[in-house]
């Protein structure tokens, strides 16, 4: 297991070269330019925690349940799933079902990350808790293994403290404000949901996939229980996808582009 | 089960899902289909998303305040608003079209 969790063509003695510079690469944090850009897309991705915690418990979660899910399931997308669903008068096993589904991109994240950073130990699981859209994205923008590695663990680590305080601030808020429809939560739900879709509708087919999901979704609430609709959809976009031959990075865009300003 | 059932098993699944990929050879998930699949399903489960939370009531669909709410989100969107301003967005939208009268 050792030997083959090694990232491809990387030698011992390139190993230890990044161990070194690493090593001495620790005071100038500062100068990191990974560093810098997995700061501050850890503060602005933290941000919206803030509306996942009120949002969850306006869902029907309890404080402690929206505070468990940030800490441990710690992926957006599948953790406003969840509570989607929930919102939406869908059972536990749609809310699941959902959730697994939109997480399977971490796997891939995961398998590029561990040729890229090829975390040892006890590391090894402390990366797959932080491997998310952004520190991946954080990672995969630099170049040189020192910034990539440093690149991941800001993003990553970064990420889940903003977030997982914003969570708590948002539940907080959210158990305060009493009742979620008066103040536009519901509203508040939707809109986050095209947010997390916006960034990855950059080309045509992926619009194509939502368009045909949304119309899927549709035709299906009638028919069948609450939940079971999102299900059908991502029955539907897991059949394009196998089938039909395309772009295999469609859909894998972080939720905020961590290099944004440079495109 | 009970919801925290759910909302453990949840938990214990995504994190499995990120070990995976550490831990599963590499040759495994490195297939293009399978990177695609991740990919269309996570586009096509977050669109599911946005119209059962704009339009769904239950078994029924409605039109309500909501989709007022998706019409603001789409326009701070396309003028390259951050995501927490557009989910701002969407909630005033909600609320004030519900003080004005609608559903």
């Amino acid at each position: 297991m050792e030997a083959r969790g090694r990232g491809p063509g990387r030698s011992r003695c390139e190993l230890d070269t990044v161990g070194r510079a690493r090593q001495a690469g620790q005071v100038n944090l500062r100068q990191s330019p990974a560093a810098r850009i997995g700061l501050s897309i850890a503060v602005a991705t933290g941000l919206y925690g803030l509306s996942f915690g009120a949002l969850a418990v306006a869902s029907g979660l309890t404080f402690w349940q929206t505070v468990v899910l940030s800490a441990f399931m710690f992926t957006g997308g599948s953790q406003f799933a969840f509570i989607g669903v929930l919102g939406g008068g869908g059972a536990g096993a749609s809310a699941f079902g959902s959730a697994t589904l939109l997480g399977l991109r971490n796997a891939v994240y995961g398998m590029q990350m561990n040729a890229m950073i090829a975390p040892r130990g006890w590391r090894r699981f402390a990366a797959a808790q932080v491997t998310i859209d952004e520190s991946t994205a954080t990672a995969v923008g630099q170049t040189e293994p020192t910034e990539q590695k440093r690149g991941f663990w800001v993003a990553g680590v970064g990420v889940f403290l903003f977030w997982n305080v914003f969570t708590v601030l948002g539940a907080l808020l959210g158990s305060a404000i009493g009742d979620p429809k008066a103040w536009g939560l519901d509203g508040a739900a939707v809109a986050a949901f095209l947010g997390l879709l916006w960034p990855r509708l950059r080309a045509r087919e992926p619009v194509a996939i939502a368009i045909v999901c949304a119309l899927a979704t549709v035709l299906a609430v009638p028919f069948v229980p609450p939940g079971v609709p999102i299900l059908v959809a991502a029955l539907v976009a897991g059949l394009w996808g196998w089938f039909s031959h395309g772009s295999a990075e469609e859909g894998l865009e972080p939720d905020i582009e961590p290099y944004e300003e440079e495109r | 089960m009970p919801l925290w059932g759910w909302v453990l098993i949840s938990c214990a699944v995504a994190f499995l899902t990120k070990l995976a990929g550490y831990l599963v050879p590499a040759k495994v998930l490195k297939n293009k289909r399978i990177t695609r699949v991740a990919g269309t399903i996570t586009i096509g489960l977050l669109a599911s998303l946005t119209v059962v939370n704009a339009v769904a009531t239950g078994t029924q669909l409605t039109f309500d305040s909501r989709v007022g709410a998706l019409a603001v989100a789409a326009i701070a969107l396309l003028l390259r608003a951050p995501f927490l301003v557009v989910v701002i967005a969407g909630a005033v939208a909600a609320a004030l079209l519900r003080l004005i009268g609608l559903p």
